[in-house]
């Protein structure tokens, strides 16, 4: 605070700091307090609002618990979700490692360009470029058939086309990280490795990913993060045996009528994501405040 | 086991600028060789051939009458130790020093006892559990070498080593590093600016200026009988008079420069009526001298401890570096005086100029 003053004197420094306690009380805070509030609450018609009934427990998020398909869908989207996460892991270090250690400036560029420029179009548009790519009698179906790899097309809705969508969408979220990290790991050390005679994949094991650690971390936890709170790529390229947990807390909304199951429901996504995060980045000893850089 | 190290006319370039151009040497087994010259000179270039980083674009490179080609740094038999040391920082000095062997497919308790074996070769027995970052410059290069050699390696390249190390500590690993290519018989290549550190050191000395070799001789033939103008201009300092040299005889040359005639020994291309330089080691001028006698201005003296160096111009302009043992300072000259020098015709070489 002193600091800003400093800089840019107290009406400025007030100001901003005034617009940052208002984001974060207003547009986190807040929000998050009203689900809660929703959350511990039954649902109940205008009239018993503040009566007898309306009182603190725990039953929505007992029912959670109680209600098989919902709760499957739920651990499947966790699941799923780091699963996400790993796929995309596996497309991105490649291509990381190569813009980090091996492209001259020149490449950089492009490659750079040709990552993000598909990133200035909206997430659902995109999404919706995989619906129409991953149609039953769409291109990818046709080229397929074509080249003669398949006899009849393949149904890709449902896991495999929501998988697909999500890992192009979050490419960005894992590569930046790891790309960033890798970066400043000195060519010299995986020139010494070599040197002493390690094979490629031990390079990399025991010299660059340690190194990435953090970065691979962050990717991670992005990525994850982003997934199980996905609503468009499952909405969109989802089948009904491919539901999303958000799905149902969308249905709870908007067509349950029942915001304070659907508050839960959210709560219950929201803790568990923070639960698998924190160990996650407990367990390859990494701390949040290197995510945060 | 060491490895001679042969390169046959080798080049290299890098799009279109050329960094190596026709080098041949043949470093013998067990020898300290060093590569020396200015930054750019195109030496680390010759190093990374060496290791196989890179693929020289002409010519050939032979370890242990081997021809290298198309094998990569893995399959040389070669170990380099690099200008950042690269230790693994995220590994202990112990796994440091193994990564080589862990890499052969050694067993844990072999790899232990072996890194432990190096530690006490490099003193830093019990450092074992250390992290490379807790060591002192040092002791981190020392670390490098360790490293290096646990790979039983035929050749050791190094790569300016101790140019981040103070001067006091430099000098100090300039021994060890002598002292233990003696005790392992490794033929150690080491690249260097420095040249007190290659003539320190090394058996022989390789010169190179602008991606061509300039010379290949042991420390003391290089100084005092410089194969070219630039090897006697890089290696010690040197006062150089430009003039025409006159009479070439025994050995001798006599050269009329602007401040009239002088006599060196012959050097290469030392021919009657071509022009030439003569080249003066600091050492050699004696205030006062009868022979040879060169007059110029003192612009300053600085006392550097054991001699104190004594800087003016000739009366033809070329600038003069006279050095004086601290035990005879009563006789230099005083700044913003005229001194005459004069030189011993053995201490002096003449050159042909181009």
């Amino acid at each position: 605070m002193g600091e800003l003053k400093n800089r840019f004197g107290p009406g400025l420094s007030t100001i901003f700091v005034t617009l940052v306690i208002f984001w974060l009380a207003g547009m986190v805070l807040a929000p998050n307090l009203m689900m809660i509030d929703y959350a511990l609450r039954p649902n109940l018609p205008p009239q018993a609002l503040g009566g007898p009934e309306d009182t603190y427990s725990l039953a929505n998020i007992l029912y959670l618990a109680g209600e098989p398909t919902h709760r499957a869908i739920f651990f499947k989207t966790i699941w799923a979700s780091a699963l996400v996460a790993g796929v995309t892991f596996l497309v991105c270090y490649p291509i990381a490692f190569w813009l980090a250690q091996r492209a001259t400036t020149g490449q950089l560029a492009v490659a750079m360009l040709l990552i993000i420029i598909p990133f200035f179009i909206n997430e659902v548009l995109r999404t919706l470029a995989w619906f129409i790519i991953l149609a039953y009698r769409g291109p990818l179906n046709s080229a397929l058939m074509n080249i003669g790899l398949i006899d009849a097309p393949i149904r890709w809705q449902g896991d495999g086309g929501v998988l697909a969508a999500m890992v192009y969408a979050y490419i960005l979220f894992m590569l930046l990280p790891i790309y960033n990290a890798i970066e400043s790991l000195e060519k010299a050390q995986i020139e010494a490795a070599r040197d002493l005679g390690a094979p490629t994949w031990r390079i990399h094991t025991r010299v660059v990913i340690p190194h990435a650690k953090a970065g691979i971390a962050t990717g991670f936890v992005f990525t994850f993060m982003l997934a199980a709170g996905s609503y468009v790529a499952p909405a969109l390229l989802g089948s009904p045996g491919s539901r999303w947990f958000t799905e149902i807390i969308y249905n709870w909304f908007f067509e349950g009528g029942d915001w304070n199951r659907g508050a839960a429901y959210a709560l219950v996504l929201l803790v568990l994501c923070l639960a698998v995060v924190l160990v996650t980045l407990k367990l390859v000893r990494v701390n949040l405040t290197d995510v945060a850089k | 086991m060491s490895h001679s190290v042969e390169l046959a006319g080798i080049g290299m370039t890098f799009g279109t600028t050329r960094a190596v151009s026709d080098v041949t040497f043949k470093v013998a087994a067990g020898e300290f060789f060093s590569i020396l010259g200015p930054s750019g000179c195109g030496k680390t270039t010759i190093l990374r051939m060496i290791a196989g980083f890179i693929e020289p674009t002409e010519g050939r490179v032979l370890i242990g009458e081997r021809d290298m080609a198309g094998l990569g740094p893995d399959q040389r038999p070669t170990a380099m130790i690099f200008q950042s040391l690269a230790l693994f920082p995220l590994m202990s000095v112990r796994d440091n020093i193994a990564f080589g062997l862990e890499a052969r497919g050694m067993s844990r308790p072999e790899r232990r006892a072996k890194a432990d074996d190096l530690l006490r070769l490099i003193a830093l027995e019990g450092y074992g559990d250390r992290m490379s970052g807790e060591l002192s410059g040092g002791q981190r290069q020392r670390v490098a070498i360790a490293r290096a050699l646990a790979v039983e390696p035929g050749v050791l390249l190094l790569d300016e080593p101790l140019s981040a190390l103070d001067l006091k500590l430099r000098q100090h690993m300039r021994a060890e590093l002598r002292a233990l290519q003696k005790r392992t018989g490794v033929t150690f290549i080491y690249i260097t600016h420095d040249q007190s550190e290659a003539l320190a050191m090394s058996d022989r000395v390789a010169v190179m200026s602008d991606g061509l070799l300039q010379q290949v001789a042991s420390p003391r033939a290089l100084y005092d009988n410089p194969a070219t103008p630039f090897v006697a201009r890089f290696v010690g300092e040197t006062n150089a008079i430009p003039g025409r040299i006159i009479q070439v005889q025994d050995g001798h040359a006599r050269i009329d420069t602007a401040l009239g005639s002088l006599t060196g020994r012959a050097g290469h291309g030392a021919q009657a009526g071509q022009p030439g330089t003569i080249y003066i080691r600091p050492e050699a001028l004696m205030p006062g001298g009868t022979e040879n006698t060169l007059t110029a201005g003192i612009e300053r003296v600085d006392f550097e401890g054991s001699f104190a160096l004594v800087h003016g111009r000739f009366d033809g302009g070329e600038a003069l570096a006279a050095s004086i043992p601290s035990t005879r300072l009563a006789e230099a000259p005083e700044p913003g005086s005229r001194a005459s020098f004069g030189f011993a015709p053995g201490h002096a070489v003449v050159l042909g100029d181009g």
